[in-house]
Parts: C-alpha cells; structure tokens; sequence
C-alpha cells in the first residue's frame, strides 16, 4: 500500500517545494504521486500513517496551510507550495505539544496507529475552537477511524487538552 | 522523555504506557515504516474467483516488464506450500485448486510500487470453474460440491457435541419452552494497520521477516515447513502492531514475504496489503447460525437448553474449529444449567476464510443465548435483571458443559453492581422521555469468556528479564503487544516486584532471535500467562541484586536493605548504592533471570469437549440504553454500562480502554458491521461499505471493575481482552425488544430491518 520514491523510469518527474513543519524541501514526484507517499518515503515521516489510500481512515490527516487533510487525497504536486504540519512537527523542541501530553496523560492510545491523525484533527479543531464542547471534538475526529478504544479516552484527552491551553493563555 | 519523578510503579494505579511517547510523536516505528535506500516490492496475485481446478498459471507476460525482479507460483515453493496450525490445508500459492477468490496464484516481486502492479495485472491464469458451495446447510448435503475432497467428512470440518444431565428429553419438565433461531453475520477486524512486512537475507544465509502478526514462534515453525527451510534459519521480528483483534493470528503476509526474500539476492523486500487485499485475504469472524431452545421452570429457573450451531469456516480450517467449539463451551452463557444438549457444525465454504476474532466464537453464541434468556423472561414476566441472578453461576456450580467451576465466579457481583447503577435505576424514568416518534429501550447481558487455550493445549509462557550494565531493566516481551498494552503491564508488574518507575525499563519487542517462545497473543491470556512467568524472574532477580549488594553495606541481612528507584538503600543509613554500581558485581549470565509459567489446566473431563474444557473464566454484566426513530428504523445506542469481573486490576485506564475498546466492536457488530460475500465476492470492500463506529456513533461507556481476586492470577488479574465484545449483540436486541417489542435476530441490526420488522408489527396488530 504505498509508493516508492521517485525513479524507476515511469512517467515524467515534476520538481515541488514543499514546507514541512517548517522546513524547506525540494523534492521529485511524478504526476500521480500522493501527498502520503512523499512524506512518508521520501521525507522519511512515517509518523503520518496510512490505512487505507481512499480517504476513508483518517490515518493520514496532516495540516495543509493549517487545515486538516487526508494526504492520501492530496497530489503531491497539488501541495506544491504549500504548508505541511505532520505530527513530528506538533511538539516544539522537547515540549510535546498539549495534546500529545493529554493523550499520554489520559490513555487515549492504544494500538497507536490512529493517533497522529487524530491529534492533526483535534489539532486543527482547537486552532478554531480553543473551548470545544464533547460534540464538537467527537465531530472533529469523526473522520478519523480509531479500532481500538471505542473514542472515549480520547475525546477526553482533547477536551483536556483545551483546558490546558485555556490555563496557558 | 521520562519525567524527573521517579515514582515507582505500582500494580492497581493508572500509568501511561511505555510506548505511549514514541506514538505521539510519530516516532514508533510498526513493520509498514520500514525503507531502506534499496528495496523490493512484493505482493500477490489474488484469484478472484471462488471455486476451481487451477490449471496454468502464466507469467512470462509479467516477467518481461522492465523492473519486476521475480514472478513466482506454487513451482518454486521449496516446502510443503502448505499452512494452517491444525489442519495444514492452506496453500501459501495455490496449487491444484482455488478455493476462495482471495487465494494467491502467483508472488510477483518488483523494483517500485507501480511496476509491480502493472505486473500483477499481467499474470493470469487458466482454470476450471467449479461450482461453489456458500451456505452451511447446503454445504453439508450429500450432493454438494466438495470443497477439499480428501477430507472424509466433506465439506464438515468438525462436529462437535456435548450432553449433560438428561438432554433434550429433560424439556418435558420445563414450565416455558422458548426458542429462535439467531444469525451473526462474518466481521471484518478492520485494524488500521493492515498486514504489512519486510523480509531478508543476512549473509549467513538467515532470513528475518520483520511483519504483523500475533504469533512469531508458531509462524516461524509453520514457515519452515512451508517453505522447507530449518526453522533455526528464521528469525521473526514483530514491532508493536496497529491492531489485530485475532486478525493476525497466524500467517498472512509472512510465507509471501519470506518467499520473495529467497528470490531477491540479498536486497530486501516489502509488503503492504492495501485496503481491499487486506479485507479480501485475511480471516473473518466465522458467521454463524444457531438454533436455541431453552426450557425454563416457572421460578425462573433454566432448566433445559437445546444449540445447534453451523459455523462457516469458510475456505480454510485456520482455526475455525477451535472458534467453534469455544463458542460451544460457552454455549450457556453464564447460567447454570443441568441439562444441556449442544451440538456444532464447522462448515467448509467457498466464502472468505474464517479464523479468530476477539471473543472467538463466544460472540456468536452469546448474542443468542442471552436473546433467549429475555424471551424467556418476557412469557414468565419475570425481569431480566432477576432471571440472570436467578440462574448466575457460583465458584462451585459447572457451567453449561458439566465442567465445575473452581475457580473466582464473579457474575452475580457484576449483576450486582449493575442493579445499583443509576443507569439501571432510573432507567424507567429515562424511556418515559422519549420524544414524539421515538421509542426507548433499555437491554441486558450477560457474558463468560475463557482465558487461555484449551486444556489440551499447554499454555505456557517464558519471562525473560535482563539488570543492564547501565543500572536499568530489560523486559524481553515474550508476546506480541497489538495495541492492547500487555508490554507496559509487564513493566508494572516487574516495576512493582523491583520498586522501579517507568523510566528504568526497557522493553523488547518480540523477536525469535532475542525474546522466548511465550505462545500467542490471544486467548485474553498475555497478562497472565506471560505476568505469572515475569513475577518468578523479577522476584529471583531481586534476590540475586540484593545479595550482590550486600557487600556495599555493613551488614549482613538483606531484609536490612532495599531496593528502589534507581539504587539499593539502607533502612536505616543514608548510604545509597546505584543499580549500575551493583550491576558491575554480576558476571554477564548471572544479570538476566528467566523463568516459566504454566497456566493451570483441567485434568478432568478431558473428553467432555473437543481440545478439553477450560477452567478460568472472566464475566461480564452489560447494559444499554437505545432510542429508536419509529418513523426511519435510526436506531442510536445513548449510554452503556459494562462490569467485568476480570479479578484485580493492573492499571485501570488500560483496563477501561480494553472494555470501551470491546464495546465499541460489539457496538459496530450489533448495528453496522457485516461482511458481505455474494456468491463467493465480496460486497463489502472498503472502509466506506465495511462501517465501523466513528466517534459520532458510539456513547459514553461506563466501565466497572467488579470487586474480585483471581488467585492464580498475577497480582490477582484475569483476562479482559475478549469478554466485552460479547455483550453489545445481546444487549442492544434486547433494548431494541423492550423499547418496541420486535426482535432482529439477525445482526447488524439496521434501520431498515428494523423498519420492515415494525411494518410486520403493524400488520399484526391491525384488526382485521
């Protein structure tokens, strides 16, 4: 389920620029290249997982200049010059991000292979509404799938997560 | 990463997982992470077709494309190209026949994604079609096509029965006869992670599979005879895994991939099911069809209980028959009752491949079981509440096969509990306020899931702990972590034993090469069976630091002095002495204590049931708030409550994750879920027609542990992984009969069913 990086001689090579969680890259794709496959193959983030490449999962999410996507439905060379955040770009230095703290803090993972997503949506949901009710985060995360813990930890991680960044400001 | 604290861990306090850091930030590494600069791409061409004679499979068209490194069949399997853990049936690419259309013809091995697909829609093959077999009943019929015809039974796989008391002729004494037949469709496990692996050669001719799955050392036996290397050769490496639920119990990608590494000279090579393949080629929960009749006095009291069960194993035994027969062991759910005739029928289909899913057949028969028991309650108009504590079993009774109980038997203080829940309280007040065309209803059940394998399979697990030179512990985790958190227990339960925080653990992941054989993870067994094995070494490996580090201290008691975060430390001086001091007094083998476990099996009764019975059971008591829309069929499940008697708790937000968790699935499985194969095809392809719950359709869970010690159990655990799976079928059915007096025996129970089932209501109560 994926795509190797560039070469291989299959079709025409575009050159893109892509800032990822704040750095410049400047990187081969061809025309059919997902936004997931490059950062994942080519950028070595695999912290973005994939789950299904139909958009249906929410595996993917990352911050498209601030708004969450599935990157799996993205082009690369439609994300020519735009702005990634990927979940290695949430914490700051060492300092996990509120969320991330939040997700340790109140077991909102298990299996773990949903949570990046799912911290990118929760994420982009408190960059817009910093005091979100408990319909609001289930909203904001009801396109990303979670198998194992049946949601209620972490809707509470995030509702948690608000609180904190409430106290910070 | 660790915090300055360094609070010891205690067993029965909350603690965030040790890998919990590494997942937030992205930094886990699962077996699709893996690249390297020069790698392969594998994967299978799938039949497509459910039924035939395979005749030619051609890949000389494939071969020819420029990039494809290797296209290979049947011919080039070294081994037996056969797996399956009991039967052996399964072929790794198939040979003579295609039995489901998500068999592999052909392994094609490529330099980039694109080329390997372009290449997999150059191979084709000649076959003979044959007609398919796709129910149980008609499966089992003298004419039916045969679907591995040397097996002597014909399309049965195994038959299973089991009569206690005086059977069936003891419903001539029963005051109330209910009965109904009751259907659960297959279920997609539907992990996030789908199966994914990275397979090479090492110089001296080893081969390592780095890949998903539950089960590294029995895969690696079934690799090797498979594909006829020394099972010494191989080495199998499993990271944490995204997921499972049973659905990787056994080989998926690992034969494919360590085929393909034969043929790559030396370069590694990937494989990574997408979506569609993934819901294609893995096992499903088995479906099932079951007839129940259950004979009742008019106290209450059960009585006489009638199963006969078809369960659909598809094309493949796998573990289908072992699915079954746990199922039938639980056949009574928690009830006691003398007189018992249960018979099961294990199917070869042409349909998808059966195989284990959390709760392992109990699932299916439970949603039955406690259908009847509602339904039994309604002619007696005895509350379902009071029917359950009526017949609950007690340490001392036996269970619906005849097999006593002896050990903790907690069902009547999860009952208990529920019945002074307010969610049970005030549940009349909350049906009372349904607004205008909705209708409210309010369900119970109850549940038993055994742990472990079955008697005559030894359950077994080999803890292997490691005092590094650097002062901190090494757990080798003996079994896979797939998401449900046993590696962070067993640094819990070894952080309690040693008075060490989180942050002086390591865990290894296991690995053929460097961890012990400790079985599978399944059978809600991880905690206890390898936590047991992990206590005897830690305690060991405390004694062994303890008497090393007397020698540092002025005296010659070792109950003198202690050990904690980080050093050994005098009761009464200050004089403190780090672990990486202590470490340098150990030769190399002495720093590492190992030790085994067995888990406790019946001796007894060996015959009663296929593989023995087992004598450990969790319990659970469930509860669930549903509203119907009268108008639509929507129907929404508002509240749950589940109590679980899975003995002392270790941690209780991973006990609570592993309860929602479960819930969630049954929730999915009671309203959405089904995994729809049509004549052999399947329908349900994606995660956009395959509906699990989202955050919007599951509700507040409630979880409750009820009071209760296992003794045998490692600080007094059993387990928690399967048994609240079982519940949500039952308990959303009977919540759905309460709140508007039909009944869907057959889940998901949609909206449209339920609209066609109060259209007949109507129609009924309509005078003529």
């Amino acid at each position: 389920m994926d795509d190797t990086q560039g070469g291989a001689g299959h079709g025409k090579q575009y050159a893109i620029q892509l800032v990822v969680n704040g750095d410049l890259h400047s990187v081969f794709v061809k025309a059919n290249t997902l936004l997931v496959n490059v950062l994942r193959n080519q950028l070595n983030l695999t912290g973005t997982k994939k789950g299904c490449e139909l958009g249906d999962c929410g595996s993917c999410t990352v911050l498209l200049d601030g708004k969450p996507v599935n990157s799996c439905m993205v082009l690369a060379v439609e994300a020519d010059g735009h702005e990634i955040t990927t979940v290695e770009g949430i914490a700051q230095n060492d300092q996990l991000d509120a969320l991330q703290q939040a997700f340790i803090d109140h077991a909102a993972i298990q299996c773990g292979f949903c949570t990046p997503g799912m911290i990118i949506s929760a994420r982009a949901l408190l960059s817009h509404t910093p005091h979100p009710t408990e319909k609001e985060a289930r909203e904001a995360i009801a396109g990303n799938l979670c198998r194992c813990t049946g949601y209620v930890h972490i809707v509470d991680a995030i509702l948690a997560a608000a609180e904190t960044e409430k106290k910070e400001v | 990463m660790m915090r300055e604290e360094k609070k010891p861990l205690m067993t029965g306090t909350a603690a965030p997982r040790l890998d919990a850091w590494a997942k937030v930030t992205g930094r886990e590494r699962y077996a699709a992470d893996l690249y390297s600069d020069r790698f392969f791409w594998s994967g299978a061409k799938r039949a497509g077709i459910p039924h035939g004679k395979l005749l030619e499979v051609h890949t000389e068209d494939a071969k020819r494309l420029k990039g494809v490194v290797a296209v290979l069949t049947s011919a080039d399997v070294a081994g037996s190209n056969r797996v399956g853990i009991i039967r052996g049936d399964q072929p790794v690419l198939a040979d003579k026949k295609i039995c489901y259309a998500g068999d592999p013809v052909a392994l094609v091995i490529a330099e980039d994604k694109d080329i390997l697909q372009e290449a997999l829609d150059l191979v084709t093959f000649d076959h003979e079609p044959l007609p398919g077999v796709f129910d149980v009943e008609e499966a089992l019929r003298k004419d039916a096509p045969l679907i591995h015809e040397d097996n002597p039974w014909g399309n049965l796989l195994r038959l299973v029965s089991v009569e206690t008391g005086k059977g069936a002729s003891a419903f001539d004494e029963c005051d109330v006869i209910v009965e109904g037949l009751f259907e659960t469709p297959f279920q997609e496990h539907a992990y996030l992670e789908t199966e994914a692996g990275w397979a090479y050669l090492e110089e001296d001719g080893g081969l390592v599979v780095v890949a998903t799955t539950q089960t590294p050392f029995r895969d690696r036996n079934e690799m090797a005879l498979a594909l006829g290397i020394d099972a010494e050769k191989i080495r199998i490496v499993v990271p944490y895994l995204g997921g499972a639920f049973g659905g990787k119990d056994g080989i998926t990608v690992q034969c494919l991939l360590g085929l393909a590494a034969l043929h790559t000279g030396g370069v590694p090579v990937k494989m990574w099911l997408g979506r569609e393949e993934s819901f294609l080629a893995s096992v499903k929960r088995l479906s099932a069809k079951m007839h129940y009749r259950l004979g009742v006095k008019r106290g209450g009291a059960f009585h006489t209980l009638e199963c006969k069960a078809y369960f659909d194993t598809g094309a493949y035994a796998g573990l289908g028959e072992t699915v079954m027969t746990l199922g039938l062991e639980h056949a009574g759910s928690a009830y006691r009752i003398p007189n018992v005739t249960i018979e099961g029928s294990c199917v070869y289909t042409n349909n998808s491949v059966g195989g284990p899913f959390r709760g392992f057949g109990v699932t299916q028969v439970t949603a039955a079981m406690e259908q009847v028991v509602d339904m039994a309650a309604q002619r007696l108009s005895i509350d379902p509440l009071a029917i359950r504590r009526i017949n609950a079993v007690e340490k001392g009774d036996k269970n619906c096969i005849g097999v006593t109980l002896t050990h903790s038997t907690g069902i009547k203080k999860c009952l208990a509990a529920l019945s002074e829940h307010p969610l049970w309280m005030e549940r009349e007040g909350w049906k009372m306020k349904a607004g205008q065309f909705k209708k409210r209803g309010v369900g119970i059940a109850c549940m038993a899931h055994a742990m472990g394998y079955p008697a005559a399979v030894p359950d077994f697990a080999n803890a292997k702990i490691e005092l590094t030179m650097e002062g901190r512990f090494r757990i080798y985790v003996g079994i896979v972590d797939m998401g449900q958190g046993n590696a962070s227990a067993y640094a819990q339960i070894a952080g309690t034993i040693l008075n060490q925080d989180q942050g002086a653990f390591e865990l290894v992941q296991p690995d053929t090469g460097r961890t012990l054989p400790s079985g599978s993870s399944s059978a809600s067994r991880t905690t206890y069976v390898y936590g047991n094995a992990l206590i005897i070494a830690a305690e060991d490996l405390k004694k062994r630091i303890l008497d090393k580090a007397l020698s540092f201290f002025k005296t010659a008691r070792s109950q003198d002095i202690v050990l904690g975060p980080g050093g050994i430390g005098h009761r009464e001086g200050k004089k403190k002495i780090s672990l990486k001091k202590v470490a340098e007094l150990f030769g190399e083998t002495e720093r590492t204590c190992k030790a085994y476990f067995r888990v406790p099996a019946a001796t007894e009764m060996m015959d009663r049931i296929y593989l023995g019975p087992h004598i450990i059971f969790s319990y659970g008591a469930h509860l669930a708030y549903v509203e119907i829309d009268t108008l639509t069929g929507c129907i929404e499940v508002t509240g749950y409550l589940a109590v679980t008697d899975a003995g002392s708790v270790i941690n209780p937000q991973a006990y609570e994750q592993q309860v929602h968790g479960g819930i969630a699935q049954g929730i999915g499985f009671a309203l959405s879920e089904e995994y729809k194969v049509t004549e052999g095809r399947t329908d349900t392809k994606s995660l956009a027609t395959y509906i699990i719950p989202t955050a919007m359709d599951v509700p507040d869970m409630v979880s409750i542990a009820a009071d209760g010690v296992e003794e045998t159990g490692p600080f007094g655990m059993k387990g928690i992984g399967e048994i609240s799976i079982s519940g949500p079928v039952p308990a959303v059915a009977n919540a759905v009969a309460d709140a508007c007096g039909i009944r869907v025996p057959r889940n998901p129970i949609t909206a449209e069913k339920i609209l066609q089932a109060l259209g007949k209501q109507n129609k009924q109560e309509r005078p003529r």
